[in-house]
């Protein structure tokens, strides 16, 4: 799960893929995020033509629709560059289920393997690669306290539960609260949400209560499909309390060393 | 017990419907919330070192991965070397048969009463009704499972069949139907109630009958774990002993036992050991010329072998993995649905994400085909799972066969493709034209966007307990297309 990452040479420049939920639902974490990488002063590269990693089609047993939307994507990164994504569970579904989706085809394999090696979490790329090093931005200073909420995919594929936390421990002013159930599923799971509303809905408020009752004046995650499960809960509830995306708080909160007054 | 079970077959539709009451029952929630708790915590208290309990799965994935692979020459060694023992070896391809055998054995003897042991086995077979169709008395004494047949339930959990009852259920359950007893809330005196009749009971059974936990191919043994002593009790006082298990619990040697026995015990009650582990070589001896004749044990012993479904899983090499299990229950501790809808609403004898996977093999996935749907694939049970059985995968995987035909070189499951639908399948098509487009899916976020005032406010299973949701102004794409424009 966890592997070891080298930091030499950084690189100059990244693909970022946004992920489908990102791009048409939550387009502000990904600005975020692109700005996170940006001030690192690396090379944002976007391909156009990407759409989705396949993972709906695939954990719903549609492997044939999730293999032919998995390849545009496998085509999308021709230069040897990292690949970033803002969510656990897309990078998880790029970097171990291509893998098996391909397994029966050794070239598409060997180039889901080459490719999986190339795939970062955000907050991994962040932490392992480029070692980044903050401080407060002027927004930062206020002291604050928030939980954080990682997917399953993030903690149980990737490991980068452990790299989202420890941005957030660097942060100074920054409380890190642990809800009760912390590593327990908020219930999204994707076509999960729509096909067992009643259990899905049971997990999602049970979510939310632990988060609201954790006493964090906001929650955080890394994936866009807990955020919208949790954040959509919550509204129905009609209560103001919201999470966001971990790429937004960084962006908020911290400024790179070496920049403004201090420079 | 009442002469209709309802729960003996399942459509698959129902699921759906007792998922959706068991969500919610408070009462229900609360108790399963914190039982799990306390499973859990009692397993993470058996396993402070990571790196260990990473060793120790890997070992005991490996004994049962070979012991699987070795499968059929193992079997044929277990009958061998048991018969030599003076055990009775019966094969039963389904429910039907090893019932058929079961009875027929104790009509043999002319039983009237049987007293069991806890064996899923026999639930999955539902053996007491068949025993009771042919007048035999089956009770059953493990103090949970006797709790449940007490109120003509099934099991709710693998382990702790009883786990969805609160106290005070259970003695009002004491106080109605065992007579001469009083309502007491005693935990001690209501034992002590059970453990009365059951007494009792055993002294005149005239057959016991066990599950298995391990049976060791290379010396004829058959291992049973529990902590009661009601299965000791039930496979020593009685004269005629019989044993079931599916195929799959067999291993080669004696030293594959330990390893499995310790995550099995851990994982499952957090116990380090249980307080019984029986070995059990066969019948009492009776000696040349009647010395040195054997006193006690029975004087007959039988194991019944059950498919019922395994063969179909164990012909798959994904499915296979499925066959790994030693039915601890760590992987219905902690799921977050198991723990949100209890064990009965799934319908089937093995519940939780374990039962996901096996059901389809053993009822069809005419009957079973939403179970693999009813998980987040969180992967919770992945991981705590002490022989590494890749449950995600696997409930993947069941989804793909329940929705399409047969592969190509696959032999088909029962109730291949039993939830195929022209509009799901056209969904996906349409979901795949639309994906494999870049520029059509780049217009699809444009019109989304611009159109996202028309956003039906209800959608599907999502708004049942969220708000719609909505396309934000603008895609990333177009925001950073802007941001471009800006600066150039």
């Amino acid at each position: 799960m966890h592997r070891e990452i080298t930091r030499d040479p950084r690189p100059k420049d990244v693909y970022f893929f946004a992920t489908c939920l990102v791009d048409l639902f939550c387009p502000e974490a990904g600005m975020d995020a692109i700005e996170l990488l940006e001030r690192e002063g690396i090379a944002v590269h976007f391909p156009e033509n990407q759409t989705c990693c396949g993972q709906p089609a695939y954990t719903s047993g549609y492997a044939d629709e999730a293999r032919a939307v998995a390849q545009v994507q496998m085509a999308l990164f021709p230069e040897d560059w990292p690949i970033v994504v803002p969510s656990g569970s897309c990078a998880g579904m790029m970097r171990h289920h291509y893998h098996k989706l391909f397994a029966d085809d050794a070239s598409l394999k060997a180039k889901a393997d080459a490719l999986a090696e190339r795939v970062f979490e955000l907050s991994e790329f962040l932490l392992e690669v480029l070692a980044v090093q903050w401080k407060e931005s002027s927004t930062g200073r206020r002291p604050t306290t928030v939980a954080l909420h990682t997917s399953c995919s993030a903690r149980r594929e990737m490991g980068t539960h452990v790299h989202a936390r420890a941005l957030l421990d660097s942060l100074p002013g920054v409380t890190v609260v642990t809800q009760s159930h912390e590593s327990e599923c908020c219930g999204f799971g994707g076509t999960f949400s729509l096909k067992h509303p009643a259990i899905s809905g049971a997990m999602a408020g049970d979510k939310a209560d632990a988060l609201k009752e954790s006493g964090a004046e906001t929650f955080l995650s890394a994936d866009c499909g807990c955020l919208l499960n949790i954040n959509h809960t919550l509204q129905k509830r009609k209560d103001a309390f919201q999470g966001k995306h971990l790429a937004t708080f960084l962006r908020e909160r911290t400024e790179p060393a070496g920049t403004g007054d201090e420079a | 017990m009442s002469a209709q079970h309802p729960l003996q077959f399942v459509p698959a539709a129902e699921f759906k419907q007792r998922s959706v009451d068991a969500t919610s029952d408070a009462h229900l929630r609360q108790s399963f919330r914190g039982a799990m708790d306390f499973l859990m915590a009692k397993r993470a208290a058996q396993f402070p070192d990571d790196a260990s309990l990473q060793r120790q799965r890997a070992i005991a994935e490996a004994i049962r991965q070979y012991s699987l692979a070795r499968l059929p020459d193992l079997l044929e060694q277990l009958e061998r070397n048991l018969t030599a023992k003076g055990v009775q070896v019966h094969w039963a391809e389904n429910a039907e048969e090893a019932n058929a055998i079961i009875v027929g054995i104790a009509q043999r003897h002319s039983a009237k009463l049987m007293v069991k042991g806890k064996s899923m086995v026999s639930e999955e077979t539902e053996l007491n009704h068949a025993m009771e169709a042919a007048g035999i008395a089956a009770l059953e004494s493990d103090m949970g499972e006797y709790i449940v047949q007490l109120d003509g339930e099934k099991p709710s959990h693998i382990i702790m069949p009883a786990i969805h009852k609160t106290k005070q259920q259970i003695a009002r359950l004491f106080a109605e139907k065992v007579p001469g007893v009083s309502y007491t809330e005693s935990v001690d005196e209501l034992i002590g109630i059970g453990r009365a009749v059951l007494r009792e009971k055993f002294m005149h059974a005239d057959i016991g009958l066990s599950g298995v936990n391990f049976a060791v191919a290379e010396t004829g043994t058959l291992c049973l774990v529990e902590n009661e002593g009601n299965g000791r009790m039930c496979t020593t006082v009685p004269d005629v002993h019989v044993a079931i298990t599916g195929i799959e619990k067999v291993v080669e040697k004696l030293e594959h036992v330990p390893p499995l026995y310790g995550l099995l015990t851990r994982s499952a009650t957090g116990q380090a050991i249980t307080t019984y582990f029986n070995m059990i070589g066969g019948p009492r001896k009776g000696g040349a010329d009647g010395k040195g004749a054997e006193l006690d044990g029975p004087k007959e012993v039988h194991l019944v072998l059950l498919d019922n479904g395994r063969t179909q899983a164990y012909a798959d090499e994904q499915m296979r993995a499925t066959l790994q299990c030693i039915r601890c229950g760590a992987c219905m501790n902690h799921c977050p649905v198991y723990t949100r809808i209890g064990g009965h609403a799934y319908g089937t004898t093995y519940p939780g994400p374990i039962g996901e996977i096996i059901s389809p093999h053993m009822m069809g996935l005419a009957a079973t085909h939403a179970l693999p749907t009813a998980s987040s694939l969180c992967g919770a049970c992945g991981e705590v799972c002490p022989v590494k059985i890749p449950i995600p995968d696997l409930l993947i995987r069941l989804r793909g066969e329940a929705t399409h035909e047969a592969r190509p070189g696959h032999a088909p499951l029962v109730g291949q493709g039993a939830a195929r639908s022209a509009l799901m399948d056209a969904v996906w098509a349409g979901w795949a034209a639309l994906y494999t487009r870049p520029a059509l899916y780049r217009a699809f976020g444009w019109l989304a966007t611009r159109f996202r005032f028309l956003t039906p406010p209800t959608q599907s299973g999502w708004t049942v307990s969220r708000t719609p949701l909505k396309p934000a102004a603008r895609t990333l794409r177009e925001q950073l297309a802007e941001r471009r424009r800006k600066t150039h």
